[in-house]
């Protein structure tokens, strides 16, 4: 692994994003209007708003970069980059980790500038620090676009890929305890639930916006950190020097 | 056939590709130094060649050696150049960008890429956007990210596919000048009108070597003027 070569993917990752602003405009503009949707719908100071406001600002980059980064990376496989890349003294693991860098940059300001909307303007309020929410966000977009890797190699085209993201992100989303607490859920979907990475993600959020920052919640984090490690490695496996 | 000075010696090599065997068996040497055409029709085997040298073929057997290495070792990826059939180069970057991402890939200072830019005539357009350029200029930003570093082997698949005569020339000079400066380039083409600028050819069909000669040992063997001629007598010798 080579700080100098994965510094140059990661640059390089944002040098094509900066000539696309309308991905920009999206990625950052999309969840700004959702939470400002939330907040209308169910007013300012509503339990849903409160109660969703904050998980929604630090998943959301977790949903953006996984299907960024998927569709990306589908684009390197497909126009043959990727092939002349492993013709390169370029370690897989340098382009992994340029493309979590990259997006995690992009994850800084996208949940800083909803971060500024929701808790400056609309009033959305968290018992722990706003910070964290963001310091989660980042994490948790790291996680998505690791994930993006991975599944990017088993999407032959980008409507497949496109199709990832509700195939691989819904059923996380629906029993991650955002919409039904993980101990109200049947056993089996509990058990379910518990391999899932965004359960933890969640957890984390839940954790930071009622200030319950002790031993469950440093657990959550490690599973966290822990899934874009294992993401990394599976990517890096699936990532060949030699095809056929 | 086997020289001491070969950049890369195949032995043997056979590929299988989605099932179908695309080389049963080559054998060849390409000889250090020299710019050596690999010609043939389309579907010959000559990319897959190309990609066996350069280390991201699977190969089903036999060797491929290159630089006094295994094919594909790491300690080649930065020795070896390889500009793919299909410009492999980001076409939401501009052509400055492009070659500063390999640039920095290979660990190169910044007047590597203004050289590579100047070999291929894009001087002019450093700053464009390689999806608003045409598809002769596209190749050669391509061709300008093999060229970075000065690698000992130039692997070039199709290089001046597409491009006008006057640019052809250009690049087959530029091929040459390469060479002179001790690096060894292995060049494809399926336009038998290349050949007589290459030094050696090797001639593939339906992945088997016709033949392993200069343009004027095929001349005579033959005793055609043309080498599209020569090639075609040879396959009907060859069958």
């Amino acid at each position: 692994m080579s700080v100098r070569v994965t510094a140059a993917v990661a640059r390089r990752v944002l040098e094509q994003l900066r000539r696309d602003p309308r991905t920009i405009a999206l990625i950052i503009g999309v969840p700004c209007l959702l939470e400002f949707l939330l907040q209308q719908l169910f007013g300012r100071n509503s339990t849903v708003f409160q109660h969703v406001g904050a998980p929604l600002l630090g998943l959301f980059p977790f949903i953006a970069m996984f299907l960024v980064t998927s569709i990306t990376m589908l684009r390197e496989r497909t126009t043959g980059t990727l092939e002349r890349l492993m013709t390169l003294p370029l370690a897989k693991v340098d382009l992994l980790a340029g493309y979590g860098i990259a997006f995690a940059l992009v994850a800084v300001v996208q949940a800083t500038l909803v971060s500024l909307l929701a808790f400056g303007l609309l009033g959305l309020k968290v018992a722990g620090p706003e910070w964290l929410v963001v310091l989660l966000a980042v994490a948790n977009a790291v996680l998505g676009s690791t994930l993006g890797l991975f599944v990017s190699a088993f999407a032959q085209t980008e409507f497949q890929a496109v199709q990832f993201m509700p195939a691989v992100v819904f059923p996380q989303l629906l029993l991650c305890g955002l919409f039904v607490a993980r101990d109200e859920m049947a056993t089996w979907l509990r058990v379910i639930s518990a391999f899932f990475p965004l359960t933890y993600a969640y957890d984390a959020l839940a954790r930071t916006a009622s200030d319950d920052l002790g031993a469950r919640f440093a657990l959550d984090v490690a599973v966290v950190l822990g899934c874009i490690v294992l993401a990394v490695v599976l990517g890096a496996a699936t990532l060949r020097r030699r095809t056929g | 056939m086997s020289s001491a000075a070969a950049a890369v010696r195949s032995d043997d090599l056979r590929i299988v590709r989605g099932g179908v065997t695309v080389l049963p068996g080559l054998s060849c040497d390409v000889a250090a130094g020299s710019v050596t055409g690999l010609l043939g029709p389309s579907g010959s085997g000559k990319t897959t060649f190309l990609r066996a040298v350069v280390g991201v073929q699977v190969i089903a057997g036999g060797t491929v050696e290159v630089l006094g290495a295994h094919g594909g070792s790491p300690a080649l990826r930065s020795r070896v150049g390889y500009m793919t059939q299909a410009p492999s180069v980001y076409g939401d970057l501009t052509v400055e960008e492009n070659l500063r991402f390999f640039a920095r890939v290979l660990g190169l200072e910044r007047d590597a890429v203004e050289h590579a830019i100047a070999d291929v005539s894009l001087d002019g357009f450093a700053g464009r956007v390689v999806d608003t350029l045409s598809g002769g200029q596209r190749a050669r930003v391509s061709l300008a990210t093999a060229l970075l570093g000065a690698p000992d082997l130039l692997v070039l698949d199709e290089p001046t596919v597409g491009l006008d005569p006057l640019l052809r020339r250009d690049l087959w000079e530029l091929f040459h000048r390469i060479a002179k400066r001790g690096a060894t380039l292995l060049v494809s083409s399926h336009v038998m009108d290349e050949a007589d600028r290459c030094d050696t050819l090797l001639l593939l069909r339906d992945g088997k070597l016709l033949a392993q000669a200069t343009p004027a040992e095929l001349r005579a063997r033959t005793g055609e003027q043309q080498l599209d001629d020569a090639f075609l007598r040879l396959v009907e010798t060859s069958e």
